[in-house]
């Protein structure tokens, strides 16, 4: 009896826990190294054995990243690619979608949680509404509507319907209840106008729920698929998630970059998520405690 | 004039109106006018150049559509496993990260939350390479090592299926679990401490402190699962490569609509499909906010 006291057990408990967690945290590295072993192997060797654990230093080179950077393929000869102008398509939407979209969503948000007005319950309930329906279910309609506003290849057409974001809308009125109105009513006795108060009072309080939103933004559309496929056209306007998917064909030196070009896409994020985690973590959790 | 409607704009009881405004024309123009034009065109034949009106022609034919009925089912049975896997092992993982005698939490929690961070093309790449139907494809090395011959992983419906939730698995866990833990963190650790000095076990204090506190984030990611799970569309195009899956294993409701829509052409009963699925989505989650009493605590 004596040798099951709590302490003893508590030993073997975190024993077994942390073997356990390891061997699971192994298990989720497994495809990140795998595709990383793959992206010094050439493609074809990927096409005939497989993605695979096996280290082969004579199979490996860094070729396929020479490739990715340059155009200077595994036998010395220049063929052009559009991976880094796609890469530069992703940044630059992505940046662009989550300033836009934070700014939009702030502004209605604000409305929302600061004021009374006729017909709030309505629309908020709309806001509600919104975030109900799944967007693919809308697709159809949605492209013809783009397409008559002639959205269609422009990253406009990717951001327009989704700059006023129901999820951060909702997400950001919430975080502007619990924000006291003397703050607005303070800012209207020292005469600031309605948008003032926004700007200059409102905005800087919502850092927090800004950088959780960004994290959550930007990397929905970072990853975005189905839409931006549906609405760009010209290889030179794809982003990364449409020009890598364009690659899937088994043919020419495709393999070479679509894996190490998939691998490199990974980076930075993965980079953007260890120095930022806590705000990743905000964002992804935060909807799940006041939702 | 132009003074008067800037100051028009300024006045306290119209900024509100300013205020909600993008939302409103964003609401209108790719809200309700797509909602609109889906029900009016699922009555519809859409031919270039030529609309006739077909009553519930559209309906009808979906009733006795075997492939659609192959996608609803797929739907539904991803969607199933998804919460049946993704939503008690992550709670379970979160209370053992939670517990005290466990140590290098934030590694841990790092390590299973970074798969979230590849985007869906990637990792569909990834699992559609690791289940690859070469002899030396990770899961087919798995099975030569324990014995087993090789197999074409992506053309079986069980095992193509079974890829499918596990790169969901892959992708999720962490991110339950972080919405777990951070569910768990209301929990007063004198809770477990009390209850020890009860003599409670470790399931006894998971049944009775853990579950029932943890309970609104349950709902929460029980929620989101069966949105995802629904509405879920680019992790079978990724797998599969395209959006034809041999015998239609991965075929999803999204996936017909799709194929209906864009590479058939055929727009009417296209919207007959992405109406059955607003019905269903909209049903469910008229469901969960009763339920979960949402309805009535949104008016203040």
């Amino acid at each position: 009896m004596e040798f099951y006291s709590r302490r003893n057990y508590s030993l073997v408990a975190r024993i077994v826990m942390v073997a356990f967690f390891s061997i699971l945290s192994l298990i989720v590295f497994m495809p990140f190294y795998a595709i990383l072993l793959a992206s010094f192997k050439p493609g074809e060797e990927l096409i005939r054995y497989g993605l695979n654990l096996r280290f082969d230093w004579d199979l490996m080179s860094l070729a396929n990243y020479r490739y990715l950077f340059t155009g200077i393929t595994r036998t010395g000869a220049y063929i052009a690619h559009d991976y880094l102008l796609w890469f530069k398509n992703s940044v630059v939407l992505t940046v662009v979608q989550t300033v836009l979209t934070l700014l939009v969503s702030a502004w209605v948000g604000y409305g929302f949680a600061m004021y009374r007005f006729r017909g709030k319950n309505f629309l908020f309930t709309c806001v509600l509404l919104v975030l109900m329906i799944p967007f693919e279910i809308l697709m159809l309609p949605m492209y013809s509507q783009a397409s008559s506003m002639g959205l269609l290849d422009s990253i406009w057409g990717i951001m327009l319907p989704y700059l006023a974001h129901a999820t951060t809308i909702f997400f950001f009125r919430q975080f502007l209840t619990s924000i006291p109105k003397d703050i607005v009513d303070a800012g209207r006795v020292d005469g600031a106008s309605e948008y003032g108060i926004f700007f200059r009072v409102v905005v800087p309080l919502m850092k927090p729920a800004f950088s959780a939103m960004a994290i959550l933004v930007g990397m929905n559309s970072w990853n975005n698929f189905l839409w931006p496929m549906l609405v760009l056209r010209s290889g030179q306007k794809y982003t990364l998630a449409i020009g890598l998917n364009t690659l899937l064909t088994p043919y020419g030196n495709n393999y070479d970059i679509l894996i190490a070009g998939s691998c490199f896409s990974i980076i930075p994020v993965v980079i953007l998520f260890l120095s930022a985690q806590k705000y990743f973590i905000d964002g992804m959790t935060m909807g799940s405690v006041k939702g | 004039m132009m003074r008067k409607s800037v100051a028009f704009l300024y006045n306290q009881k119209v900024a509100p109106y300013v205020f909600v405004l993008p939302f409103v024309l964003t609401f209108l123009i790719f809200f309700i006018y797509p909602v609109i034009t889906t029900v009016q065109m699922s009555f519809q034949d859409i031919l270039p150049g030529m609309v006739n009106n077909v009553g519930f022609k559209n309906y009808e034919r979906l009733l006795g559509d075997r492939i659609f009925r192959t996608a609803v089912s797929n739907s539904i049975l991803y969607t199933l496993w998804t919460l049946l896997l993704l939503i008690p092992f992550p709670l379970v993982f979160a209370c053992m990260l939670n517990s005290r005698s466990m140590i290098a939490r934030g590694f841990f929690k790092t390590s299973l939350f970074l798969p979230v961070v590849t985007s869906v093309v990637v990792a569909g790449t990834i699992f559609r390479l690791m289940f690859g139907e070469v002899n030396g494809s990770l899961m087919n090395t798995i099975r030569m090592f324990f014995g087993l011959g090789p197999i074409k992983w992506l053309r079986v419906r069980e095992t193509g299926f079974a890829a499918m939730v596990l790169m969901a698995c892959w992708r999720w866990t962490g991110v339950n679990m972080l919405y777990f833990l951070s569910g768990l963190k209301g929990v007063p650790p004198e809770m477990y401490e009390s209850a020890e000095i009860d003599g409670a076990n470790a399931w006894q204090k998971f049944r009775h402190i853990s579950v029932p506190l943890v309970k609104p984030t349950i709902i929460y990611v029980l929620t989101i699962s069966i949105y995802a799970g629904l509405a879920m569309f680019t992790e079978s195009y990724m797998l599969w490569a395209g959006n034809n899956s041999p015998k239609n294993i991965g075929l999803t409701i999204v996936g017909y609509l799709y194929r209906q829509g864009w590479e058939q052409n055929r727009m009417g009963y296209a919207s007959a499909v992405g109406l059955v699925l607003l019905v269903v989505a909209m049903a469910i989650n008229l469901v969960q906010l009763r339920l979960t009493g949402v309805l009535g605590r949104e008016r203040d």
